[in-house]
């Protein structure tokens, strides 16, 4: 077997991109404030804009966990192919069990299905 | 597997050592490694995915069991653990950047950082079951718990009128005694007009212990996956030449924190 002969001897990186620290760090610091945000609104009654909100501020700070943290953002685009769609289908799998359930649901569970409109 | 032999200096220069045979160069092993990987937190968002799916059909069809039962979570707990997630997620990014750097020292303490905050996200999620554990606030059938105000009798769906009214008075009940009476939709104030827990509230936590249990499963795995990692980080396997166990390690890390980003809101945070 031979090795590669285009090995650099120094200690410098091969393969891969080197987050920068700054990045890192905002990222991380980002991430904390959002979360304060999160809960502070969950103390707010914004009657449906709560979960709304909720998936939102999730929303973004798993974009940044993603793109930085996981690195996405400097990758090869097939690595963000396979997960972004691994994700449309899950979106797909959920809306389509709702409506369903909200179809059916006042036949299988009558008298007590206090959400659904009769 | 590669055979070279060849006399060096340094530790981090295992260059040719972690070629395997089928691969051209480092890069495209590394790259494949990682497109492996990204195929498999897929996966894992599918599994979770069914939990969740089946998160939002219930809450849509009782969202009172769920408005009344996250109540019993503890909510600043939640959210300390939302924070040591992330403090894990960021020292773990940290480290594989280190490994990139050829920095072994910080390398090691960066991931045993990381252990810590899984060890304390652990700690602080044994507390709350344990909570749980002791109120009876159990999954379906080991469901225990007494309220100070009982549930509500469960309100029969109402007799469908009959041909002939012989009494002439009307048939139609009540507002407040029927089965989703005349409140506005998305009212939400049955909860405290009921008084007690509504039906079937051991629902919730089913779910609640799914999810966060599967959750800990696999912060539990990850933390041996970590541990192996950071044994082999001691002995000076990484370096900037060959990094891909830190870095595909530290992927599956960000999924357990990215799932607790979801796992928190929904769970915790109801209104």
């Amino acid at each position: 077997m031979e090795k590669p002969d285009n090995v650099p001897t120094s200690g410098h990186a091969v393969v891969g991109h080197v987050v920068p620290f700054r990045v890192l760090a905002t990222v991380w610091g980002l991430l904390l404030v959002l979360t304060v945000v999160t809960v502070a609104v969950a103390g707010v009654d914004l009657g449906s804009l709560n979960l709304a909100i909720a998936l939102a501020i999730a929303i973004l700070k798993a974009s940044l966990v993603l793109l930085f943290f996981m690195h996405m953002r400097y990758d090869r685009p097939m690595n963000a192919i396979v997960f972004v769609s691994a994700l449309l289908f899950f979106m797909l799998f959920v809306t389509l069990a709702l409506l369903d359930t909200h179809a059916y649901a006042p036949e299988v569970i009558p008298g007590y299905a206090p959400a659904l409109p009769r | 597997m590669s055979t070279a032999t060849t006399p060096n200096d340094h530790a981090a220069a295992s260059h040719g050592e972690h070629l395997a045979h089928h691969f051209d160069n480092a890069e495209q092993q590394f790259e494949s490694g990682k497109l492996g990987m990204w195929i498999f937190l897929s996966t894992e968002i599918l599994l979770f995915g069914g939990l969740f799916c089946a998160y939002s059909v219930y809450r849509s069809n009782h969202p009172e069991i769920f408005l009344y039962a996250h109540r019993f979570l503890d909510k600043p707990l939640g959210a300390i653990n939302t924070a040591v997630l992330i403090c894990s997620s960021f020292t773990m990014a940290w480290a594989v950047r280190c490994t990139q750097l050829g920095r072994r020292k910080a390398l090691v303490r960066l991931l045993g950082a990381t252990i810590a905050l899984a060890a304390c996200f652990l700690g602080i999620k044994y507390v709350e079951y344990r909570h749980k554990w002791r109120e009876g606030l159990l999954w379906g059938k080991e469901f225990h718990a007494t309220f100070e105000r009982p549930a509500a009798p469960v309100i029969p769906p109402p007799k469908p009128a009959p041909g002939i009214n012989p009494d002439e008075r009307s048939l139609i009940p009540p507002a407040a005694q029927g089965p989703s009476g005349l409140a506005r939709p998305g009212e939400r104030r049955y909860v405290e007009e009921a008084g007690g827990p509504p039906h079937d509230v051991q629902v919730f936590f089913a779910v609640y212990f799914l999810m966060t249990g599967l959750h800990g499963i696999h912060v539990i795995a990850g933390m041996v996956l970590l541990t192996l990692i950071l044994l082999r980080a001691t002995r000076g396997e990484f370096g900037p030449s060959y990094f891909t166990p830190v870095d595909l390690a530290g992927l599956y890390w960000h999924l357990v924190d990215l799932i607790w980003i979801f796992l928190f809101p929904l769970l915790y945070l109801i209104r």
